[in-house]
């Protein structure tokens, strides 16, 4: 295995244009997530925002940029035929897979967590100056506060499980055009689907299977009663996708020709 | 060979490289039918109904103006008939009015004195009493002057500056044949002209007289994230008017007053009514509502909202279609076989956007009827367009998807990856327009996103227009695009052509 992940590696690593991937991560999470900081005011009659979750908002974006990394991370290699050479050198697919499964999840823990960390850091330096103040009920985030660790937190693993499936959806098509109008065609507009129903049952059901909207009730710290789904329990509804995609992938990598 | 007969032999192979691909033809077909399914979807998601006391009952359908639009028509009318040629001329002293506050305490009304920019009063000539029947009316407005309007849509503006003692208007609005003229003046002596406008089908017999009318206040207030939320509070305008006269066959007797189309309580009892006093010639009218175009409502183009997901797979194959042929290596044999690259390229384009009209016009020429007719059977109430617009929003949904699978077969040719293609695509095409319409930007930011970005061409699927001469919160979430639905294509086109230069240029210049 310790081969398989140094062969990984360094193909990851020397794939062009791969390595700013890690870095537009951190970039445009906690971008995405200043930017709401620095433009949502909360008024002096107070306000109903889910701190934690508004800071961390740069997720939904950094997430289309970790499925890129790893869809590049196998597609470039049916597009060149390098696919072939792999599984040459290391007969053992489900290896192969599981190696490049281990190492994105290491990547992408890594970025992840400097993302949200910038993002948390990010809120608490703005925030406060847009009126979400302790004096109006709205501590400073802080990782120490136990919601707001687990909403953290959660959002690393959210990415790394958004990173195992896309993974899993590119060995299943084999394209890198097609992995990600997939990926992005799921998350995104699973999403949107719930506005399209009005009926309050159905909406509750998307929101319970989709997996941006399950995945991302890890990031909620109020009104936790009224959500379809526990914040843990939403997390794993992301992390079913993720491995019914690795799944699916690596049975299809098994049983296909490369 | 002839140059056309070359470049038609460019535009069969390409084809032959597209129908062949069975993934992609279903991928296509795939497109079309999530289109349809989610609008779909999202008609028979949507339910109305109104509340009648207790009771659920079906909405009441807006009234329908000469030109076939639902319209408004709700004002306080002090009235006489007119038989023939005639006109009437007032002079109106005074407008004032009340809005309604934001509530600070629930159920504790808050007034003050005012009136909305567009709150109106002044003379008309309408045919009957019937809501929606042909008008013309000259009056002074809250901010806006004197105005010349007509059958709801059609607005003349005259001289700017309100109403009061000191510097009364006065108003002329005279009818011969179905030419109706309106002039004002300052002092009942020298008269302008403000307008005059030819009302088709005008019967011998009309009502004339005073009217006072008064829109609901409208307030924008930023929403969660920035967005924009309107929110419309009662408003009602009260004008004083004296020196009535009018003039006419039948004129001259006693005045009839009727508060068209007020809404009533569930006990029948008139809700927010006009009113009317008369006392030694001078008049006092009350109107609440407007007489003004009608656009809250379902639009034909709501049943399109699957093409966001039609979109993303129109992007895919489009970038599939040249990213393959470098992945393959048919991209040599295709320029081998055509050695001027920029043909080939510029034939793959034609195919694949006459591929992707085909499926939108398949999809929308569906999802249009079906979807409108879902709508209507949910109770909605579907604001009417005309065939023509309702055609154009379809062949422009199919042209819509063309420029998105140019852009996108652009992208791939000039990246050569599939990935980086489709990402870009889809965040320069679909991003802008799913935050300009998600209520997460201010307004501004907005539209200057849909006029600026390959997303501006979503406008074409715009079917009722904005209306100067109301106030109304056109904002891109309620459907208002800030360009017009043709310029919004054309800018999306516009960069579609920029980009595929970009790939010619690049295609020429490099080794494949």
């Amino acid at each position: 295995m310790r081969r398989h992940l140094h062969a990984e590696w360094t193909k990851l690593r020397t794939v062009p244009g791969a390595g700013w991937l890690p870095f537009a991560v951190v970039a445009l999470t906690v971008g995405g997530s200043a930017a709401a900081a620095a433009t949502v005011t909360c008024p002096p009659a107070g306000c109903a925002y889910d701190v934690p979750r508004l800071s961390l908002i740069g997720v939904q974006l950094g997430q289309a940029v970790v499925a890129i990394l790893a869809v590049v991370a196998i597609s470039g290699e049916y597009g060149t035929g390098m696919i072939r050479t792999t599984l040459t050198a290391m007969p053992c697919r489900t290896a192969v897979l599981a190696a490049k499964a281990l190492l994105l999840t290491g990547v992408t823990l890594a970025a992840g967590t400097v993302a949200v960390l910038g993002s948390v850091l990010a809120g608490r330096l703005l925030l406060p100056g847009n009126g979400f103040t302790p004096a109006h009920d709205h501590p400073l985030l802080s990782l120490a506060d136990a919601p707001t660790l687990r909403a953290a937190a959660g959002s690393v693993l959210y990415l790394a499980l958004i990173a195992l499936f896309s993974l899993g959806v590119a060995v299943a098509v084999r394209d890198s055009a097609t992995a990600i109008g997939v990926v992005l065609g799921v998350l995104y507009l699973s999403s949107i689907t719930i506005y399209l129903v009005q009926d309050p049952d159905w909406q509750r059901l998307l929101y319970r299977v989709s997996p941006m909207n399950a995945g991302l009730t890890v990031q909620a710290t109020t009104g936790l009663s009224t959500l379809p789904l526990s914040p843990w329990a939403g997390l794993g509804v992301l992390a079913a996708w993720a491995a019914a995609a690795l799944l699916g992938g690596g049975l299809l990598l098994r049983r296909r020709d490369a | 060979m002839s140059t056309v007969t070359s470049y038609l032999s460019l535009l069969r192979a390409e084809w032959t490289k597209f129908r062949t691909v069975r993934g992609w033809v279903i991928a296509m077909a795939v497109a079309a039918l999530v289109t349809v399914l989610l609008g779909l979807l999202s008609a028979s998601g949507s339910h109305a109904s109104c509340s009648k006391g207790a009771i659920e009952v079906p909405c009441p359908a807006p009234p329908l103006g000469p030109g076939g639009e639902a319209v408004s028509d709700k004002f306080y009318f002090v009235h006489q008939p007119l038989e023939g040629d005639g006109s009437i001329t007032v002079r109106v002293t005074s407008m004032t009015g009340q809005i309604r506050l934001p509530d600070i305490e629930p159920g504790v009304r808050r007034v003050t004195a005012g009136v909305v920019p567009w709150a109106k009063a002044g003379v008309m000539v309408k045919d009957g009493l019937r809501q929606g029947s042909t008008y013309a009316a000259l009056m002074v407005t809250g901010e806006h002057g004197v105005r010349m309007q007509h059958d709801y849509t059609h607005d003349t503006a005259g001289r700017p500056g309100g109403v009061s003692k000191e510097s009364p208007r006065w108003l002329r609005l005279t009818r011969s044949g179905d030419t109706l003229t309106g002039y004002e003046s300052a002092d009942g002596e020298r008269w302008t002209e403000v307008g005059t406008t030819h009302l088709a089908g005008l019967p011998a017999t009309v009502r004339i007289g005073l009217f006072a009318a008064s829109p609901c206040d409208l307030l924008v207030t930023r929403g969660d994230f920035g967005g924009s939320v309107g929110q419309c509070r009662f408003a009602e305008a009260t004008a004083v008017f004296d020196q009535v006269s009018p003039q006419g066959e039948a004129t001259g007797g006693s005045w009839s007053h009727d508060d068209v189309g007020v809404s009533t309580e569930p006990d029948g009892t008139p809700h927010h009514p006009g009113g009317f006093a008369e006392s030694g010639g001078t008049f006092t009218v009350t109107g609440v509502g407007d007489i003004a175009p009608f656009v809250d409502g379902e639009t034909v183009e709501n049943t399109l909202t699957g093409v966001l997901a039609g979109l993303i797979v129109v992007i895919v194959v489009a970038v599939m279609f040249v990213t393959a042929e470098y992945r393959r290596g048919l991209i040599r044999t295709t320029l081998l076989a055509a050695p001027r690259r920029g043909r080939a390229l510029v034939a793959k384009a034609v195919v694949i956007g006459a591929v992707a009209f085909v499926t939108g016009l398949a999809a929308a020429a569906v999802a249009v009827p079906l979807g409108t007719r879902i709508l209507r059977a949910n109770g909605n109430h579907l604001l009417p367009v005309s065939l023509l617009t309702e055609v154009r929003v379809v062949v422009g949904f199919a042209a819509l998807l063309a420029v998105a699978a140019v852009f996108a077969l652009a992208l791939g040719a000039l990246f050569r990856r599939g990935a980086a293609a489709v990402t870009t695509a889809v965040a320069l095409l679909l991003l802008p327009y799913l935050l300009a319409t998600a209520s997460v930007l201010p307004l501004g930011v907005a539209q200057w996103l849909l006029r600026l970005t390959p997303a501006a061409g979503f406008a074409i699927q715009q079917s009722i227009p904005e209306y100067p001469h109301m106030t109304g919160h056109y904002a891109p979430q309620a459907g208002y695009y800030p360009l017009a639905p043709w310029a919004g294509l054309a800018v999306s086109g516009g960069y579609a052509a920029l980009v595929l230069a970009l790939a010619v240029f690049r295609l020429r210049r490099r080794d494949v």
